[in-house]
């Protein structure tokens, strides 16, 4: 049965950037946020990647990817992304920060989502970050699934195979390092993905120009997501990075080890 | 530094410039093709090349399979098939120049030596492309393309030859052809013997296309003809040169003994009085091809130079940072080597010798896009009026010289003169219209690969030395030292330095360049009056005197009575190419940042910071251009005279003596002190080498420089202003390729 595969994703700064919070007048943000070159966030490339793989040993099957962000820096990313596979974009015109309520995004999403004509919800598969490089909530898609009333619904998920009956073989991590394997029986499902499994497929610009045709009008005509929130920000900081330096000679591997693994369960 | 900001904090650089900015300056906002292509090739630049760079891959001549993965990796992201069209199974419409610059940009921006492979291959292709038949063209394009489950045959260019021809002397082949055998009625079978020097792709290719001279009267003069590594006879690749650079392409010393068919004379020929007459000598075909190749080995320069400003900031930044000496938050600690304007300064040369060595090689790649459509619009016309190749295309073309002058003095007068009959006839003339940009572009070509990679490897020598040590070592963040010594191949490949000051020495003369040229200084002043801090107006000034100068030497004759401007006296017409290319240089990256900035709505933050400091870059890049242009017309307009001598009595008319400034002294007290030349009745004279040189007729050419020297104002406070940016520009945390 050919599917009909919703990625939703946005983007996220390159991760090479000095990443610098500020306060603005909309709220925190980042310094010259919009300036920074974007990339297509790292998580919800996975699902794509994975989309791309069902989608081509299942013919038939077609990939929309809805976006939130602003709509100038998607389409600069796109320049990117749309060269590794075929795709259709549903663009939304809205902030690319990490600072956006997750409740209000949500909702957007599954109006954008439940707007695509022609969506056969018996085909559906929502893909989706697990988290996001962005605000790492790891609740958008939950929330995605629900407003769409799709309750099959797998997190983190690592592995996604179809069996002979048509069937979702999915492989989700669980704690302890482990992965918990699920079978559902047909779409509509969430898969929220972690890595996967797949490498980033490379560019090429033929793919992207007959992406583009469609995708150019789609990012022109891109309304703006109707976004509320509800959310402030007491404060907002980078990570603070810890460095400890010790200066040893002649130490033996096995030692150097395990003074590395004592020192990460402190 | 100025001891206090002049600039709100808005007009500060915020970020390095990205591509959305890019894309305005160089004129692809609109080419989704091309943006495209920018980010395949720049995955292929900075992750496998920039990987095998830092693995060690430049250290051996050899090719190993480690660099040929890097052939797989270029048709994989669409740049092999770049070059054809997308019946030959690329995938780009239309003329290509502009697609393969901003290939070789990117690829250059992290090894010389892969976009060298990249060019190379198209290179091979090109003499097919331009003057194939169409069956040459359709199965050689054809084969050259990726397809799926077949790897795509590669080509190799082979033109230069061991010494003595090697070099400059491409016109002198040693290359030979005969008729081998020639049955009755069927198609010529060619020997071909050749051997290569210094030919790229040759570690691979499967395909050569070799330029070779007659040695049988039954076949006339010179031609190229198409080898292939399955021919009979042999097909040695040579061993590799033992070249210190570009590392990532395979060179080598090839040597041709093979039979081919007659039908593998690139671009054909016909049979007339028992003789074999090529359609095309070797000398058409090359011409064709390298006036467009050369464009994108110049900018391979360019990208360098751009490419280094990112990790030296960083360098300079964090020079003192990790030392318990050095506390967070102090000046030294935030700005490192920045404090120094010294550091300042001489990155903004680097950086404003990058920015405008790229807006003049795409300029001209966009030139050689224009081109395209038009020359075959104008080989159409003389086609049809029945007008052949050779003298007659050169006495059809000067027939028409008043109409194309009369065009661009229209062009030049405005929107009215513009809306014109007389004008709408012009403008569609096939004919007038390729005199126009074919004269253009026969001096922004040789002046891009001369002035880009010429100049540009001195800038990025200084580029280095602003690593300190560092940047000599294979360590170097950027790879500077590799792309430096990289540099100077670039200034020789496809025509060295002088091949290009001598055809623009030629090209620059040209009725229909010097009028656009005019134009041209008009143009900057009309900027200069919409954005005065430009330095458009400096450029202005610099063209008039460049013009002014040109013309005297065209006129003038030196101290013994010989013609100063002749094509023998390379001593005036190459200092004069090159300082043109100074001017056009500048002049591209003036009409950029314009371009920019009547775009700035396009760039979503930031914009007025960014413009503030392009057009700070602008400025400075003009005065430079205009103190080389000043100097260079003042040593060749006096430097071709005797310098006045105590002992010619003519050269002393103007001198004072002794007596006569103490009458003036007891009129005006003071005034003697203005004079310099004194000679007394009994010899002796002021102490220097003869009078001062009053030479008549060159007063304009005082006046220009005069204004010039004025014009110079404001662009050290320009460059101060940008060295504040620098300081406060912020910059990735690092660099997006391997070490």
């Amino acid at each position: 049965m050919p599917y009909q595969i919703i990625v939703c994703g946005g983007l996220a700064p390159d991760p090479l950037q000095t990443l610098e919070p500020v306060t603005t007048p909309a709220g925190p943000g980042l310094k010259n946020e919009l300036m920074l070159p974007a990339v297509f966030d790292p998580w919800a490339g996975h699902a794509l990647y994975e989309a791309a793989n069902l989608a081509k040993n299942v013919p038939g099957s077609v990939i929309k990817v809805v976006s939130i962000a602003p709509k100038a820096k998607l389409q600069q990313v796109m320049m990117t992304v749309a060269q590794k596979l075929p795709f259709e974009l549903v663009p939304l015109d809205g902030p690319g920060g990490g600072f956006t309520d997750s409740a209000s995004i949500a909702a957007a999403l599954a109006d954008a989502i439940a707007a695509i004509p022609g969506l056969d919800k018996s085909q559906m598969l929502l893909f989706g970050g697990w988290e996001s490089a962005t605000r790492g909530a790891g609740v958008v898609m939950q929330m995605v699934g629900e407003k769409l009333g799709i309750t099959e619904q797998f997190l983190a998920v690592d592995e996604l195979k179809v069996d002979e009956s048509g069937a979702l073989i999915i492989k989700e991590r669980v704690e302890g390092g482990r992965h918990q394997v699920s079978k559902c029986a047909a779409p509509p499902a969430v898969l929220a993905w972690a890595t996967g499994n797949l490498p980033e497929p490379s560019n090429h610009p033929q793919t992207g120009m007959a992406n583009m045709r469609a995708m150019m009008p789609a990012l022109q005509k891109a309304k703006a997501a109707a976004l509320t929130t509800t959310v402030s920000y007491a404060s907002v900081a980078l990570p603070s990075v810890t460095r400890q330096t010790k200066i040893v000679k002649d130490v033996p591997a096995a030692q150097i080890a395990q003074e590395l693994a004592d020192w990460i369960r402190q | 530094m100025p001891a206090t900001s002049t600039l709100s904090s808005a007009e500060f650089l915020k970020t390095l410039p990205g591509d959305d900015v890019r894309q305005i300056l160089w004129r692809f906002q609109d080419r989704f093709d091309l943006q495209m292509l920018v980010q395949s090739v720049r995955g292929v630049a900075r992750g496998p090349v920039a990987r095998l760079v830092a693995q060690g891959g430049r250290l051996t001549h050899d090719w190993t399979p480690e660099k040929n993965q890097l052939l797989e990796e270029f048709d994989n992201a669409g740049i092999t098939a770049a070059f054809m069209e997308p019946h030959e199974g690329g995938y780009i419409e239309g003329p290509k120049n502009l697609a393969l610059s901003l290939i070789a940009f990117e690829l250059a921006w992290v090894d010389g030596g892969a976009a060298t492979a990249s060019l190379a291959t198209h290179l091979g292709l090109a003499p097919i492309h331009e003057k194939g038949t169409p069956e040459q063209q359709a199965y050689y394009m054809g084969i050259a393309a990726p397809q799926p489950g077949r790897p795509p045959k590669r080509a190799a260019f082979a033109l230069t030859e061991p010494i003595p021809y090697v070099g400059v002397e491409t016109g002198i082949l040693c290359g030979k052809v005969r008729i081998a055998e020639w049955p009755e009625g069927g198609e010529p079978i060619l020997e071909v013997s050749k051997r290569g020097r210094f030919i790229t792709n040759m570690g691979f290719a499967n395909f050569v296309t070799a330029a070779v001279e007659s040695d049988d009267p039954r076949l006339k003069g010179t031609m190229m003809v198409i080898l292939h590594e399955d021919d009979p006879g042999v097909f040695d690749r040579g061993t590799p040169t033992r070249k210190l650079v570009h590392q990532l392409s395979s060179t080598a010393d090839p040597v041709f003994q093979l039979k081919v068919p007659a039908s593998r004379i690139i671009g054909g020929y016909r049979v007339a009085d028992g003789q074999v007459i090529p359609t095309y000598d070797h000398g058409n075909v090359i011409e064709a091809v390298f006036r467009r190749t050369r464009v994108g080995v110049g900018l391979m320069t360019s990208a360098k130079l751009l490419s280094a400003i990112e990790p030296l900031i960083r360098y300079h930044r964090d020079r003192f940072r990790g030392s318990g000496a050095v506390a967070p938050g102090s000046p030294r600690y935030e700005l490192g080597l920045q404090q120094k304007e010294d550091v300042t300064h001489r990155l903004l040369d680097v950086w404003a010798t990058g920015e405008a060595g790229s807006s003049l090689g795409f300029a001209t790649a966009r030139i050689f896009d224009t081109i395209d459509p038009v020359e075959k619009a104008k080989d159409k016309y003389f086609a049809e009026q029945g007008i052949g190749g050779g003298t007659t295309v050169i006495k059809a073309l000067r027939k028409r010289l008043p109409d194309a002058l009369e065009f661009i003095e229209l062009n030049g007068k405005g929107e009215m003169a513009r809306q014109s009959a007389r004008y709408a006839e012009l403008a569609a003339d096939p004919v007038v219209q390729f005199m126009i940009v074919d004269a253009e572009a026969s001096v922004l070509c040789p002046a891009t690969k001369l002035w880009n990679t010429g100049n540009g490897s001195r800038v990025m020598r200084e580029a280095v030395s602003l690593m300190g040590g560092y940047g000599i070592t294979e360590d170097c963040p950027g790879f500077l030292g590799y792309k430096w010594m990289d540099t100077q191949l670039e200034a020789t490949y496809e025509g060295p330095e002088a091949v290009q000051r001598r055809q623009l020495s030629v090209t620059m003369t040209s009725e229909v360049f010097l009028a656009q040229f005019r134009q041209w200084t008009q143009e900057m002043r009309k900027v200069a009056a919409q954005a005065p801090g430009t330095g458009a107006c400096t450029l202005a000034s610099a063209m008039n005197l460049w013009a002014w100068t040109l013309d005297y030497l065209q006129h003038g004759k030196d101290a013994s009575g010989q013609r100063l401007y002749q094509g023998t006296r390379q001593g005036v017409t190459f200092p004069m190419a090159d300082a043109l290319c100074w001017l056009l240089s500048s002049r591209c990256q003036i009409l950029d940042v314009e371009n920019l900035r009547q775009n700035a709505a396009m760039l979503q933050d930031g914009a007025e910071g960014t413009i503030q400091f392009l057009t700070d870059l602008c400025h400075i890049q003009s005065a430079r251009a205009a103190g080389e242009v000043a100097r260079i017309c003042t040593e060749l307009v006096y430097g071709y005279m005797l310098h006045p001598s105590w002992t010619r009595p003519e050269d002393c008319n103007n001198c004072f003596r002794e007596e006569e400034l103490q009458q003036i002294e007891s009129i005006i007290p003071g005034s003697s002190g203005f004079v310099v030349d004194v000679r007394n009745d009994d010899g002796s004279h002021s102490t220097k080498a003869g009078p001062c040189v009053h030479a008549s007729g060159l007063n304009d050419f005082t006046r220009l420089r005069n204004k010039l020297d004025g014009c110079l104002a404001g662009a050290m406070l320009a460059k101060d202003r940008a060295g504040e940016s620098l300081q406060k520009v912020m910059i990735p945390a690092a660099l997006d390729y391997p070490l």
